[in-house]
């Protein structure tokens, strides 16, 4: 295979590029297992001097970041079974049964995915409130599930299943509940694991509405728990780049096993 | 109809549709659509704290108009966009193109563009607070050893809006690339090929092939970029809190600070029904020009 022109310097921009992105990660790693007095010499050190845990020890110590480690597990995999469920469900509808208004509501719907958190958040921790569970999981829970975001890929997906093979199973006399899970589903695979893990990845780190809607330390989830450890501990840089490590780990770890339907799912739904 | 007793046809059709709906809208009717109707009745009311506040009719739309923070805030939002949405556009594409050709260990360089797409907003933040620190980060570490002054990326107003923007790049430039390679990718070699054989240079190929063929995603991003960068919140309010002054400030950040510290709940419901507005100008942009490309093709 050719190599093509300026095989070499693109091959020195690509390097340089990559070495410039992934230093703010290689920094992150470096500061979390260095000791607190090295971040305060003046000289440029662009690599660990002394290995050490102690920054992971004394966040461990001081904050339950098992428990919030919990939290953010809990209320991603509640969050990802109810949004993809709700939203195969809603997709199967778009794409395979015709009823009267369908067009609409699709629009309506999709049209909620352009909705600023910003414009609602104070009706939403009115509600919230009113319905008793400000403060508790659900508060979370609830209106981060309540997104339209898959129900548009779901459409697309579904629409795609060669209408034959539903029809088959309609002459057989199946229901339309029946179509929908022993045939439509089991050919979804492939988008049931691009949705779960988006919406996985978006849950984990969310940010703005989790800060409105969690008051107690032992619910915290993990960005929430950062920002509350940054708040306690200032400059102390080891202390929370250790706890940043932790917090992006699963979410890195996840990316780079299944990267081929993560990278497939932001270019397809565009979102992020 | 020949049995009474049974359904026509679209109404059982139209039953079985709005049964698979169901679950979408209870959930979507109860947490977005009531809070919608809701924000737009608080909007109208002058609260304090949790009382239900009284209505003041437009008075809080007016005060948007005079308040000298909300025009700083908007004028930041608006730079904001303007810079990163090019820069983070241009730079996707430079990427995309590069990747996009023949290089050793491509996929490795792919992992590392797009891995700061999974890394939340707040520990990204977080990592910009510790390279800006503006006495021991190793930004200005790196500045002073090539010989320059360090930057006030802390105290100064530019300073920190440089900050916001570029960690801002480093965590956006990953999508950018990923819809240009997916577009490039769709483009034909042979178009290239037969440019060469006529003569084309290096640019003339980007002015008359990859810039035209990459079009649709260029229009796509620019919605969703100029969008996106106005609803910037978890980094500003990590990195900066929207200092020194109000510097960084945006709408967002400015419509939190009023509707959870300072608790002036229908301002900031205001603030974000106007953001909602600019928004909605930028979908209905997007959705009549994708309509019309759906017809093209």
């Amino acid at each position: 295979m050719s190599r093509g022109r300026y095989y070499g310097l693109r091959v020195a921009v690509a390097v340089a590029c990559s070495l410039i992105l992934a230093f703010p990660l290689y920094w992150m790693i470096v500061v979390a297992f260095s000791p607190r007095q090295e971040l305060l010499t003046t000289d440029l050190r662009l690599w660990p001097q002394h290995f050490t845990l102690a920054n992971f020890d004394r966040i461990l110590a001081s904050f339950p970041i098992p428990t919030w480690f919990g939290n953010s597990v809990a209320i991603a995999v509640v969050v990802t079974a109810l949004t993809v469920s709700v939203n195969l469900l809603a997709g199967y509808a778009f794409a395979h049964l015709r009823f009267r208004g369908s067009s609409v509501v699709f629009l309506v719907l999709l049209s909620t995915l352009m909705l600023p958190l910003q414009v609602i958040m104070v009706s939403e921790f009115q509600l919230i409130t009113a319905l008793g569970i400000y403060g508790t999981y659900w508060a979370v829970i609830l209106p981060t599930a309540a997104s339209a975001f898959g129900m548009f890929l779901a459409r697309q997906f579904i629409l795609g299943i060669p209408r034959e093979i539903i029809e088959a199973a309609r002459v057989d006399g199946a229901g339309s509940l029946r179509v929908f899970l022993q045939i439509v589903l089991p050919l979804c695979k492939p988008l049931i694991a691009v949705l779960t893990l988006l919406t996985l990845l978006s849950t984990w780190n969310d940010f703005a509405w989790p800060l409105i809607a969690l008051k107690q330390n032992e619910l915290f989830t993990l960005p929430i728990g950062l920002l509350y450890l940054q708040g306690q501990f200032g400059s102390d840089y080891g202390a929370t780049m250790a706890f940043a490590l932790l917090s992006v780990l699963p979410m890195v770890m996840l990316f780079v096993a299944f990267q081929r339907y993560f990278v497939q799912g932001f270019a397809r739904s565009g979102i992020r | 109809m020949l049995n009474p007793s049974r359904r026509p046809r679209w109404v059982r059709s139209t039953l079985a549709g709005y049964a698979f709906l169901a679950p979408s809208l209870v959930l979507l009717g109860l947490f977005v659509f009531l809070p919608l109707g809701w924000a737009f009745v608080i909007s109208l009311k002058q609260t304090n704290g949790f009382g239900d506040g009284a209505f003041v009719g437009l008075a809080n739309y007016g005060r948007l108009l005079t308040d000298p923070v909300f025009w700083r805030v908007t004028l930041n939002t608006a730079l904001f966009t303007i810079i990163v949405v090019p820069v983070s556009m241009a730079l996707g594409l430079g990427l995309a193109m590069l990747m996009n050709s023949v290089l050793p260990v491509r996929a490795l360089f792919r992992t590392i563009i797009v891995l700061p797409m999974v890394i939340s907003g707040v520990a990204t933040a977080l990592i910009g607070v510790l390279i800006y620190d503006q006495n021991n980060g190793i930004a200005n570490k790196l500045l002073r050893v090539i010989g320059l002054e360090g930057i006030p990326w802390q105290s100064s107003g530019p300073g920190a809006f440089a900050s916001v923007v570029l960690v801002t790049l480093w965590w956006r430039i990953g999508f950018n690339m990923i819809i240009y390679l997916a577009a490039l990718q769709g483009v034909s070699p042979e178009l290239y090929e037969s440019a060469r054989i006529e003569g084309a240079n290096g640019r003339q190929q980007l002015r008359y092939i990859t810039w035209p063929m990459v079009g649709p995603s260029t229009f796509f991003l620019l919605i969703m970029n100029v969008i996106h960068s106005f609803q910037v919140f978890d980094v500003i309010f990590v990195l900066t809190q929207g200092g020194p002054g109000n510097s960084t400030s945006v709408l967002v950040t400015y419509a939190y600070t009023n509707g959870f510290l300072i608790r002036d709940q229908g301002y900031a419901t205001a603030i974000g029904i106007f953001l909602l507005v600019i928004t909605l100008v930028f979908t209905a942009i997007q959705w009549r020009v994708s309509r019309t490309r759906d017809l093209v093709e």
